[in-house]
């Protein structure tokens, strides 16, 4: 699909996350969208982020695009090599982390989110890959950004299984005997609008991209969504964003040609 | 000193048993696959195989029929997609009775399952899982009170695996092992485990050990066999020694979606060779030599001699 103006919709969701990490430092990388748009973001808007990877490395300097989540060229010329044990007790456990990014294959309105199984728990009609270290970055990260396309599958009304909580609710922050040190989800971006959270922790959309229109938002999910009192137009990729992401980051297109 | 030394066949014919718990660690980084298809040819029965990341190894030791029960925290061909001969082993259409047992974490719950077993601890205390369903889809994961104050939090037990299998760039003749790049949890869960099988790319002298002692992962200690195959971790990688072959990763995808080709791959790949090098022999040089990185080598430190 294009946004019309020259620049895919894969591009405009790297493009709009990357913006969001302005001011960060430290963020936990995945594969795919969100290893390009963090690599964007330390080029563009965050030029101190350091990449903090699940496998064990922090202040990773990533050569080439990773193949996967542990592929060597994160380790090779990074700040450190650690132990897993070390990443996610003192790293992410230990609130050094300002955000993760996170996706799955379903997502509610409250940010929580499923890669677990399609169907019963015990004889699923789609077993998914699970949580890995998502349910405990959804918990311990600062803020969460998810990155995923919508759909009617995939935004839905009801979890099939929560692996990760969502928005941490305000009303929620000091009760309770469970501590949840990090907000959750805080900016939803997808292949179509950008989404915050309200105090309810409830998704909210601020801004549509470039030509696509409410209708297109709302058959794409499958509850009535609230939106911010003014719903912007998402600013579209600028030139030197688009080259960077052409010719530095993703040059044979693996993850920008849609 | 003791030379454990051994060939891959033998390593596993005395310490991989039927029925047995097996972790075979490295997290997409050194992962045991010459091990893993020598457990298929001498076709182990009722394996429990624990591991953070099943990846392709586990697919293909569970499409081989060597396991019952899986534990894991994601079950994934990184990078690619699914892990299509384990999903039709757990998912509803499976045949009734023949469904693989799943026990599920996330990737801190299964270090910390490790942690506790390698320090002998009655379990490990996490700030995860708030929130998740994932303590109902598993009942071992528990919610415990802090004896100092007033949160909670969940905890995991510890596992004490039967056997661990790591494979590594070096080791010494008595398994004293190091490794470079991502190490993943493979020391807790050598620890944690009663057998523990060294993989290496190089055999080396222990002096080598010794000139570095801060890259020593694993002491010899705690290892029972020392099994030099060079190239044992192919698909996946070893830092420094081979990048991964990530071709296969892809093909995978479509060998595994169907159980004849899977089956045929098995027969020609693990069943049609007597071990590794006979493997790495069928890949080829043109393969293998496209997959070796350029040179990135670290810098010398001085320890001192202090005498």
């Amino acid at each position: 699909m294009s946004g019309g103006g020259g620049f895919s919709a894969s591009e405009m969701m790297i493009v709009a996350a990357a913006r969001q990490l302005a001011g960060r430092r430290v963020c936990f990388v995945g594969v795919g969208l969100p290893n390009i748009a963090v690599n964007l973001a330390a080029r563009t808007v965050a030029p101190d982020l350091e990449l903090v990877y699940e496998a064990g490395v922090f202040g990773a300097r990533p050569a080439r695009l990773p193949l996967s989540i542990g592929d060597p060229t994160i380790v090779t010329g990074a700040t450190a090599s650690v132990s897993m044990f070390e990443l996610f007790s003192f790293y992410l456990q230990g609130g050094l982390v300002d955000v993760g990014f996170l996706g799955g294959a379903q997502i509610d309105r409250f940010g929580n989110l499923n890669t677990t199984v399609i169907g019963p728990y015990e004889a699923p009609v789609v077993r998914l890959p699970g949580s890995g270290g998502a349910c405990e970055i959804a918990i311990n990260a600062r803020e969460v950004f998810v990155i995923m396309r919508q759909g009617r599958r995939s935004f839905v009304e009801r979890l099939d299984f929560r692996t990760s909580p969502g928005a941490r609710r305000e009303a929620d922050a000091g009760g309770g005997a469970f501590r949840r040190p990090g907000r959750g989800p805080t900016v939803v971006v997808t292949d179509l609008a950008v989404y915050r959270f309200d105090e309810a922790g409830e998704m909210v959309v601020e801004s549509l991209h470039p030509g696509v229109t409410w209708d297109a938002v709302r058959g794409s999910m499958a509850w009535d969504p609230r939106r911010a009192e003014a719903v912007g137009v998402t600013e579209p990729p600028s030139a030197e964003e688009l080259r960077l992401i052409r010719e530095e980051l993703d040059p044979r297109g693996v993850y920008t040609d849609s | 000193m003791s030379d454990k030394v051994a060939s891959m066949q033998a390593a596993i014919a005395d310490l991989v048993r039927d029925g047995d718990t097996v972790a075979i660690e490295g997290f997409t980084h050194l992962i045991g696959f010459a091990a893993g298809h020598e457990i298929i040819r001498q076709g182990r029965r009722d394996l429990t195989l624990a591991r953070l990341t099943p990846d392709l190894v586990y697919d293909q030791m569970v499409a081989a029929g060597v396991a019952r029960k899986l534990i894991f925290s994601w079950l994934g061909n990184p990078g690619v997609g699914s892990l299509h001969a384990i999903r039709r082993w757990t998912e509803a259409d499976a045949p009734a009775g023949e469904r693989l047992e799943l026990e599920e974490y996330s990737h801190f719950g299964m270090v910390g399952r490790y942690t506790a077993g390698a320090s002998d601890l009655p379990f490990f205390p996490l700030r995860s899982y708030v929130d998740s369903d994932l303590p109902k889809a598993n009942p071992l994961i528990r919610p415990i009170a802090s004896p100092y104050g007033d949160e909670t939090v969940y905890a995991v037990p510890p596992l004490k695996p039967d056997v661990a299998i790591v494979h590594a760039q070096r080791a010494s003749a008595a398994g004293d092992t190091q490794v470079w790049g991502l190490v993943g949890c493979q020391k807790e869960a050598a620890f944690a485990a009663s057998r523990v099988i060294v993989v290496v790319e190089e055999l080396v002298d222990e002096a080598v050990i010794r000139a570095d002692p801060n890259r020593t992962l694993i002491p010899g200690l705690i290892v029972d066999a020392v099994v030099v195959e060079p190239w044992g971790a192919h698909p996946s990688y070893a830092q420094g020694h081979y990048d991964r072959d990530n071709a296969f990763y892809l093909d995978w995808d479509a060998i595994s979606r169907d159980a004849k080709l899977l089956d045929a791959w098995l027969a020609e790949w693990v069943h049609g060779v007597a071990g590794r090098a006979e493997y790495i022999e069928k890949l080829g040089v043109d393969r293998l030599a496209a997959l070796r990185p350029g040179p990135a080598p670290s810098g010398e430190v001085d320890y001192g001699a202090y005498s």
